[in-house]
C-alpha cells in the first residue's frame, strides 16, 4: 500500500488501495461508518443511504464513492448523524419491526444501528403494514415484517448461490422482497439452508427455524459492545 | 354462592357511582356501584377492561417466538407467561421430561419470580394500607412513608425483589423479559460465578422473609376482627398442587376444594383443562368468568393464588414454609380461611418457600449442567400451566406442520379470580360504604379489597395511595349530580 493513498476521516488519516471505496478502507482501517445494504462481501448497492458522509464538502453515498487522495470525509457529525436517524424511523415504520419479541434482537444490525445513533423513537406514524410469514420451507422461514430492501440476499443468491431465488419487485414505496417460484413460496424454489442467501439478512427476515433465542442474553452479537465496536467477521483484523 | 349484588332490581331509580379507573393489569378497570337515596349499595360490579389481543396476534407466528412475545403480557410476572408458554411448546418440540438442568434453571427462574413479586406486593404496594390503616393520611399511605415510619421494613422489601430479579437475570438473561427459556429445555445454565453469587445472599433472604411472615401474621392476631373479616366471602378454590400433594408452583396436577375445604377434584392432568372448565360472558364485563363445570356456573367459580395455594397443598417441602403453613392452618382452624386479608399471609409463606426453594437449588450441581435441551416426537398442541405469583396461568397452543400458531388461549389468574374480586367489592360495599358518604377512604377500602388478589391492579396506579379515580354521582335519569376526584398526585378535588 503506498503511503500517499490516503484521505481523513472525521480528522483521521485513513490509507487506503486502489480501487476501494470510502466505507472498504474506513472499515479495514478500524473506522465504523454506518451503514444497512453495504456488506464487504459484495459489490456495493447504494440502496439504503445510511453510509452517507461529506466528501470535501459534498454528500455522498460512501459505499460507492471511490476514495481519492487527499479527501477530507466528515461522517461522525450531526449533521449526518440526523439524517441517519431519520431514515432509520423510516425503515421502522415502514415495516414491522416489534424488537421485543423478535428472535433476531441482540444480532440485528437495524436495531444495533439504531442504537448506534440514539434512535430514542421511532417518530413517525407506524405503517403497520400486512405482510405474510412464508413459513413453507421446511428448515427456514422468512419474515417479510422486518424487511428493509437491502437487497443482500437478492445479491447473495444471484452472485454466489447462483440461484436468483429473491428478487426486490414493485417500485418506490411499494418495493417489496418477493420469492422467485411461482407460488411465491420458498419452499418451491432451489433455496438450500448452504446458500450464501440463507446467512446475509442483517435483519430478522431469513430465519433458521427452531433454533429463535437459543443464543442466551450476554452472548449475542452486539450485547457485548455497540456495532461501531463490533468488526465485520470478514474484515481484516476482526 | 352467586351474588345478590351483582345486578340490583330497579336500578334505573338509583344512582350510579363510577370508580373509573381502577388500575389493572395493563389498562382499565373501574368499580360500578349504585346507591338508592340512603346510600344503600344495591348493586356493585368490578369491570376489567382487559385487551387479549395476544390470543389473536400470536396466531401465525413462529412457535418459537411465543415464550418471548407472550411475556409481554405483563411487566411484574413475565417469567410467569414465558414458563407456562415454554412448557405448554414443550409438548410441540416432544420434550416430555427435560434434563434436569433444563427443569431446575427454569425452577430456579420461577421461585425468583416468586419472590420478587411477592415481595413487591407486599411491601411495596400493601404495607403501607395494613401499617398505617386502610383510611390513614394518604400523604404518608405509600412506600415512601413506609420508608420514614418503618425503614428497615422498607428496605428489607427492596432487597427481597431485587434479589429476585437478580435470580431471574441470572437465569433469563434480564430483570424483566429475558429469553431463557425455550421451547424443550433453556438456553443457558448457571455458572458458577452466578451460582455464588447468588448464594452469598440469600440465607439472609430466607431470614427476611421468614421475619415478613411473622410480620404478618403479627397482623392478623392483633385484629382478628379487621383481617378475618375484611371483604370476606365464601368460595370454591384451586391450584395446582405436586404429585406427591405437596406445594409445587411449577408443575403438577390440578385439585379443587370446596368451600368447606372438601376435595371437588384431584390429580387432574392440565392438558384436560378444558373438561374441568369453561368460561362464562356477562354483558356488563369485559373479562370472562371461569367456573368449574361439574357445579354450573352459579356455584362452580372459584378463588386462585397464594390464599388456595396454602390450603390446598397436603404440605409445603421446605421446612421452615411448611412450619408457618401448618400455624396458618391451625389458625384458621376446621374451616379454611376465606378472607382477603389471608392472602398477604399466605403470600408471605410462600415468599419464604421460594426463598428456600431458590437454597436448595443453588446447592444442586445440576443447576450448573451443560445438558440444556430435549427432544422428542413432535407434537400439534400443547397446555402449560404454572401456579404464577397470583395463580393458576394456562396457557395452550395450537401449531401447524409449517411451525406456525394456529390457537392461542390464555387464562390468566386475573380471569380465575373474576368472580372472586367481585365478591370481594360487594362485602367491602356493604361493610363499608353503606349508608355512608364517599370519601377518600372508603374508596381506598374497595382498593384494599383489589390488590389484596392482584398488585398488578394497583402496579398501575405506579404510586400507592395515588391512584387517579373519579367519582360521579348521577341521578336516575342519568344527569350528574356530583364528581369527586383524585389525581394521580394524590390530590382530592370536587369537580362538580
Amino acid at each position: 500500500m503506498s503511503q500517499d493513498k490516503s484521505f481523513t476521516l472525521d480528522g483521521k488519516t485513513v490509507p487506503y488501495q486502489e480501487g476501494q471505496t470510502i466505507i472498504q478502507a474506513a472499515m479495514a482501517a478500524g473506522h465504523y461508518i454506518p451503514h444497512l445494504c453495504f456488506n464487504p462481501e459484495f459489490k456495493p448497492h447504494g440502496s439504503c443511504k445510511l453510509c452517507t458522509v461529506k466528501a470535501n464538502g459534498r454528500q455522498t453515498a460512501s459505499c460507492t464513492q471511490q476514495a481519492q487522495p487527499g479527501m477530507v470525509v466528515e461522517s461522525d457529525i450531526n449533521e449526518l448523524n440526523d439524517e441517519r436517524r431519520v431514515l432509520l424511523q423510516m425503515l421502522f415504520v415502514e415495516g414491522n419491526h416489534f424488537c421485543p419479541s423478535c428472535e433476531k434482537s441482540g444480532n440485528c444490525q437495524l436495531q444495533a444501528t439504531a442504537y448506534e445513533l440514539d434512535m430514542m423513537s421511532p417518530h413517525f406514524d407506524q405503517f403497520f403494514p400486512d405482510r405474510p410469514v412464508d413459513a413453507s420451507h421446511a428448515e427456514y422461514l422468512l419474515d417479510f415484517n422486518r424487511c428493509i430492501l437491502c437487497s443482500l440476499c437478492v445479491r447473495a443468491s444471484r452472485d454466489v448461490d447462483g440461484k436468483n431465488v429473491f428478487a426486490l419487485s414493485g417500485r418506490g414505496i411499494k418495493s417489496h422482497l418477493i420469492v422467485n417460484a411461482k407460488s411465491g413460496h420458498l419452499a418451491d424454489t432451489d433455496f438450500s439452508g448452504s446458500d450464501k442467501a440463507a446467512h446475509v439478512c442483517p435483519v430478522g427476515v431469513i430465519l433458521k427455524k427452531r433454533v429463535g433465542f437459543s443464543v442466551p442474553i450476554g452472548q449475542r452479537t452486539f450485547d457485548a459492545q455497540p456495532i461501531s465496536a463490533t468488526p465485520h467477521p470478514k474484515v481484516k483484523g476482526a | 354462592m352467586s351474588s345478590t349484588l351483582e345486578t340490583a332490581a330497579h336500578p334505573e331509580n338509583l344512582r350510579r357511582v363510577v370508580i373509573d379507573p381502577v388500575s389493572r393489569v395493563e389498562g382499565h378497570g373501574k368499580v360500578t356501584i349504585l346507591l338508592d337515596d340512603k346510600n344503600k349499595v344495591h348493586q356493585v360490579r368490578l369491570h376489567i377492561v382487559e385487551f387479549r389481543g395476544f390470543e389473536k396476534f400470536i396466531q401465525g407466528r413462529p412457535y418459537w417466538e411465543v415464550p418471548v412475545m407472550v411475556q409481554r403480557l405483563c411487566g411484574i410476572c413475565p417469567v410467569s407467561h414465558h414458563l407456562a408458554a415454554s412448557k405448554a411448546l414443550d409438548a410441540i418440540v416432544g420434550a416430555k421430561h427435560l434434563t434436569p438442568t433444563a427443569e431446575k434453571n427454569r425452577r430456579l427462574m420461577h421461585y425468583g419470580q416468586i419472590l420478587q413479586s411477592h415481595a413487591l406486593h407486599f411491601f411495596h404496594l400493601c404495607s403501607p394500607d395494613l401499617l398505617f390503616g386502610f383510611d390513614s393520611d394518604v400523604a404518608k399511605r405509600n412506600i415512601i412513608g413506609v420508608a420514614e415510619k418503618h425503614p428497615d421494613t422498607a428496605k428489607r422489601g427492596v432487597l427481597l425483589r431485587k434479589f429476585g430479579q437478580e435470580v431471574i437475570r441470572h437465569t433469563a438473561g434480564k430483570r424483566v423479559h429475558g429469553t431463557g427459556s425455550v421451547p424443550g429445555g433453556v438456553n443457558k445454565s448457571l455458572s458458577v460465578d452466578e451460582r455464588d453469587t447468588l448464594l452469598k445472599d440469600v440465607y439472609q433472604m430466607v431470614s427476611w422473609s421468614r421475619d415478613a411472615v411473622h410480620l404478618v401474621k403479627e397482623m392478623h392476631h392483633k385484629n382478628p376482627e379487621l383481617y378475618n373479616s375484611f371483604g370476606a366471602f365464601r368460595a370454591n378454590y384451586m391450584s395446582m398442587v405436586g404429585f406427591d400433594g405437596g406445594m409445587d408452583l411449577y408443575h403438577g396436577r390440578l385439585r379443587g376444594r370446596d368451600e368447606n375445604g372438601q376435595i371437588l377434584f384431584d390429580g387432574v392432568d392440565y392438558q384436560n383443562y378444558t373438561q374441568l372448565i369453561e368460561e362464562e360472558v356477562k354483558n356488563w364485563s369485559y373479562m370472562k368468568f371461569p367456573y368449574l363445570k361439574s357445579l354450573g356456573k352459579e356455584k362452580g367459580w372459584y378463588r386462585v393464588g397464594p390464599l388456595s395455594r396454602v390450603q390446598n397443598c397436603d404440605f409445603i417441602p421446605t421446612p421452615l414454609a411448611e412450619v408457618e403453613r401448618r400455624e396458618f392452618m391451625a389458625y384458621s382452624g376446621v374451616m379454611p380461611m376465606h378472607a382477603p386479608l389471608g392472602y398477604h399471609w399466605a403470600r408471605m409463606i410462600e415468599m419464604l418457600h421460594a426463598a428456600e426453594m431458590i437454597k436448595d437449588l443453588l446447592h444442586d450441581d445440576d443447576i450448573m449442567g451443560s445438558e440444556l435441551m430435549a427432544t422428542g416426537e413432535r407434537g400439534s398442541e400443547g397446555v402449560g400451566v404454572i401456579e404464577a405469583p397470583r395463580g393458576t396461568l394456562i396457557h395452550h397452543y395450537r401449531v401447524d406442520e409449517n411451525d406456525l400458531v394456529t390457537m392461542c388461549n390464555l387464562i390468566v389468574s386475573t380471569t380465575h379470580n373474576n368472580q372472586a374480586m367481585n365478591e370481594a367489592v360487594r362485602r367491602v360495599a356493604q361493610q363499608y360504604l353503606h349508608g355512608h358518604e364517599i370519601t377518600e377512604g372508603l374508596l381506598n377500602h374497595i382498593e384494599v379489597a383489589i390488590r389484596a388478589f392482584d398488585p398488578c391492579l394497583s402496579c398501575a396506579t405506579h404510586a400507592l395511595g395515588k391512584m387517579p379515580l373519579e367519582v360521579e354521582v348521577l341521578g336516575g335519569a342519568g344527569e350528574r349530580l356530583s364528581a369527586l376526584s383524585r389525581s394521580s398526585a394524590g390530590v382530592l378535588c370536587n369537580t362538580d
